[in-house]
C-alpha cells in the first residue's frame, strides 16, 4: 500500500506541474511523432455497408504502436520518484519493447518478466528488448503467460520497491495505475477528437477499439465519454468463440472478481481460480479487464463485443491488401467490429477505429495462418 | 475469549512465543495435508493455517506457488479446504484459513464465513484485502464468531497499521521482510521496530511471518513478538521427507520459542 500510495501523490503532483508536463509533451511531439494522423480508409470502407471507417494511426508512433503513450508517462514519474530501475510485464512483447526504449531513453536499468511460452512465440521482440539493454526474465510459473508475468512483476516490485517502479502496461492492476494508466494515453481520443471537428466537422457515430486489458480503447474513449451521440463499441477476444470456452472476452463472457488488485470481470471458474484466456492476439490474451472497462460496460455507455480469431484475421487481411497497412492482430479485431458496425450504421456513417498498432511482430503469426511459407 | 486468542495466551503462560504453522489444503494430497498436520500439531504447533491454494499467488514465492500448482492439479476445490478445516479442528488446535480474496468472494462471503465455522474453524487470513473494501467481510465474519487476520508490512504508516488493526480480531500478521514468502537465512532487524509500532494501535497479540525457517529466527522474533509463522519451510520438509519431517521441524522449531 505505501509503494501505492508513493506512485499516487509522485502522479497526482506530476500531472499539475507545468514542467513534468512540458517534458511530456516534448518527447510525444519530438520523440514519438506525435499528433498521429487519421486516415480516411476508402477502399477498406467499401466492405463496411456504406459506412466510412476512419483509422487513427498509433500504428505510426516510435515503437509502433500506443504503448509508448504512458511509458513515457510512467517513465518521466520514475524518474521524478527516484527510481533507478523500471520493471514491467509483457504478453506479446509491445509493452516491454516499449518500456526497454524509455528506459534506455531515461539510463534506467531495465528488468520485462515475460511468460517463458510468449518469449519462445515472440522471440523477435525478446531480441528487440535485449538490444536495446533490457534484462529479459522467462517466468516459468504457472501458466506462463501473461498474467504469471504479472504476478512476477509484483513480487519483484514488492520486494525492491525502495529503488523500482513498476511500469504497469495496460489500464489493470490496483490504483491508481488504471487511473493513470488511461490518463497517460487519453491524447490518443483527444488528439482525434479534435482532428474530427476540424477536418470534417462533426463527431464519428462510433469509436471502435480492441480491448485486452484496454489501454487503447480507454485512451481513445476517454474524450468521447461525453458526447452522447458517440457510440463507444470494445472490440474483445473471442478467440475460438465464447461457446467454446476458449476466448479471451472477459466482459462478454466472463464474471465479476478480483484479480491483481483490481475488481472487474474475470475469467474465472466456480472456484474463483483464474481460467486461462485464449486468443491468436497475444495482446489480448489476458483474463481480465481494465475496471474503468467494466464500469463504462455495466453503466452502458461502452458496449463490448466478441471477435473470433478467424474473423479478425479475415479484416488484417482486408486492411493489408485494400489500403497497404499491416495492422497488429490486436488492431485487426477493431477493424472486424467495424466492419459489422459499419454494416449496422449504414450509409454515411463515420466510424474512427484506434488502430492501435503496426503488424510487424505478427507477420509470423499471420504468414502461418494464411499458409505462406517462409 | 477466541480459540486463538486462548492459544496465544497459553503460550504466554508458558513464556514463549506461538508457533504458527502454514500448509496448503491438497498438499501433497488431500489425505497427506491432513495427515502431515496432524504431525505438526504433535511436534508442537500451536495454530494450523490452512492455505486455500490460488491460481494466483501473487505473495507467495517459488515453494508454495509449486505446492498450490500441485495442489490444484490434484483437483483441491472449495470444498477441499472446507473439509480440511474439519479435521484439522478435530485437532485441538485452532485452524485457521489462508486465502486470497477472490475464492472466498467467488464462494460468498456471506457462506464462507457461516461454513467455515460450521466447520470448526477459528479464522481467516486475507492478505489481499485492504480494510477499505473489508466491510461486507467484516460484517460476515462478526456475525460467526470468526477472527479476521490482516498483514502490516515494514513500509506500513502508523496510519495504515491503525487501519489494520481496527478491522483485525485474531493477530496482526506483520511481514518479517520486504517481499514474498520463502525461507530466508536472515530476518531484518526492522521487524521488531514495526511489532512495537503495531503494539501502539493494538492490545491484540502480534505474530511474524514471511522468511522464518530456523530455531534460531523464532528465537529471535520470539523475544518481542506473541507468535512466530513458518509456511514456506513446512512445505519443503514434507517435500523432502513427508509428515515425520514436517514433524521433526516442528519439535526442532518449538525449542526456539522460548523468551529468555
Amino acid at each position: 500500500m505505501a509503494a501505492l500510495d508513493e506512485v499516487d501523490e509522485a502522479f497526482r503532483k506530476a500531472m499539475v506541474d507545468p514542467s513534468f508536463l512540458a517534458q511530456l509533451k516534448d518527447l510525444q511531439v519530438n520523440y514519438t511523432g506525435r499528433p498521429s494522423p487519421i486516415t480516411v480508409a476508402e477502399r477498406f470502407s467499401e466492405h463496411a455497408g456504406g459506412a466510412t471507417i476512419l483509422l487513427k494511426r498509433e500504428d505510426l508512433n516510435h515503437t509502433g504502436s500506443h504503448k509508448i503513450n504512458n511509458v513515457l508517462g510512467q517513465g518521466l514519474l520514475a524518474q521524478r520518484m527516484g527510481k533507478k530501475r523500471v520493471i514491467a510485464e509483457t504478453g506479446a512483447g509491445q509493452h516491454g519493447v516499449a518500456t526497454a526504449t524509455v528506459a534506455a531513453l531515461l539510463g534506467l536499468e531495465c528488468v520485462v518478466y515475460m511468460g517463458e511460452e510468449d518469449t519462445k512465440r515472440q522471440a523477435l521482440n525478446v531480441a528487440r528488448m535485449k538490444l536495446l539493454g533490457a534484462e529479459v526474465i522467462p517466468v516459468t510459473i504457472g501458466s506462463r503467460t501473461l498474467k504469471d508475468a504479472i504476478n512476477e512483476a509484483m513480487r519483484d516490485w514488492v520486494a525492491n520497491v525502495d529503488t523500482t517502479h513498476y511500469l504497469l502496461g495496460t489500464v489493470a492492476g490496483p490504483a491508481p495505475f488504471p487511473e493513470m494508466v488511461r490518463d497517460f494515453h487519453r491524447i490518443i481520443g483527444d488528439e482525434a477528437r479534435e482532428q474530427m471537428l476540424t477536418r470534417f466537422g462533426k463527431l464519428p457515430d462510433a469509436v471502435a477499439a480492441c480491448v485486452g486489458g484496454g489501454s487503447n480503447a480507454i485512451g481513445i474513449f476517454t474524450a468521447f465519454i461525453p458526447d452522447a451521440g458517440v457510440r463507444l463499441v470494445g472490440l474483445e477476444a473471442g478467440g475460438d468463440g465464447i461457446e467454446t470456452g476458449r476466448h479471451a472476452s472477459t466482459i462478454v463472457g466472463g464474471a465479476v472478481g478480483v484479480l491483481h488488485g483490481a475488481r472487474s470481470y474475470i475469467m474465472q471458474d466456480e472456484d474463483g481460480q483464474t481460467i486461462e484466456s485464449h486468443s491468436i492476439s497475444a495482446g489480448l490474451d489476458y483474463p481480465s479487464v481494465g475496471p474503468e472497462h467494466a464500469y463504462l460496460a455495466d453503466l452502458g455507455r461502452a458496449e463490448y463485443r466478441s471477435v473470433t480469431d478467424v474473423e479478425a484475421m479475415d479484416a488484417f487481411k482486408l486492411l493489408c491488401e485494400t489500403e497497404g497497412i499491416i495492422p497488429a492482430i490486436e488492431t485487426a479485431h477493431a477493424l472486424a467490429g467495424a466492419l459489422t458496425l459499419g454494416k449496422e450504421l449504414g450509409e454515411g456513417a463515420l466510424i474512427l477505429v484506434n488502430l492501435s498498432g503496426r503488424g510487424d511482430k505478427d507477420v509470423e503469426t499471420a504468414a502461418k495462418w494464411f499458409g505462406i511459407s517462409l | 475469549m477466541s480459540k486463538i486468542h486462548e492459544a496465544f495466551a497459553k503460550a504466554k503462560t508458558e513464556n514463549r512465543a506461538a508457533l504458527i504453522a502454514y500448509l496448503p489444503a491438497g498438499y501433497p494430497s488431500e489425505a497427506g495435508a491432513v495427515e502431515c498436520i496432524a504431525a505438526m500439531v504433535e511436534g508442537g504447533v500451536d495454530i494450523v493455517e490452512i492455505g486455500f491454494p490460488y491460481s494466483d499467488p501473487v505473495m507467495d514465492g517459488p515453494t508454495i506457488q509449486a505446492a498450490v500448482d500441485i495442489s490444484l492439479k490434484n483437483g483441491t476445490k472449495s470444498a477441499t479446504v472446507i473439509e480440511t478445516v474439519r479435521q484439522v479442528a478435530a485437532f485441538g488446535v485452532p485452524a485457521l484459513v489462508m486465502s486470497y480474496w477472490n475464492p472466498i468472494e467467488r464462494y460468498g462471503v456471506t457462506k464462507f464465513a457461516a461454513d467455515f465455522h460450521a466447520a470448526g474453524g477459528a479464522g481467516v487470513i486475507t492478505p489481499d484485502l485492504t480494510p477499505e473494501e473489508a466491510g461486507e467481510w467484516v460484517t460476515a465474519t462478526s456475525n460467526e464468531d470468526v477472527d479476521r487476520v490482516f498483514l502490516v508490512a515494514l513500509s506500513s504508516s502508523d496510519e495504515r497499521i491503525s487501519k489494520v488493526s481496527g478491522v483485525t480480531t485474531g493477530f496482526v500478521y506483520a511481514g518479517a521482510v520486504m517481499g514474498v514468502t520463502g525461507a530466508r537465512t536472515s530476518v531484518s532487524d526492522a521487524v521488531q521496530g514495526l511489532v512495537e509500532k503495531v503494539r501502539r494501535h493494538s492490545d491484540l497479540p502480534v505474530a511474524v511471518g514471511l522468511g522464518v525457517s530456523t530455531p534460531e529466527q523464532a528465537n529471535e522474533i520470539a523475544q518481542y513478538a506473541d507468535g512466530v509463522i513458518v509456511g514456506s519451510a513446512f512445505v519443503s520438509a514434507i517435500e523432502r521427507g513427508g509428515a515425520a519431517a514436517a514433524k521433526e521441524l516442528a519439535v526442532s522449531l518449538t525449542k526456539g520459542l522460548g523468551k529468555s
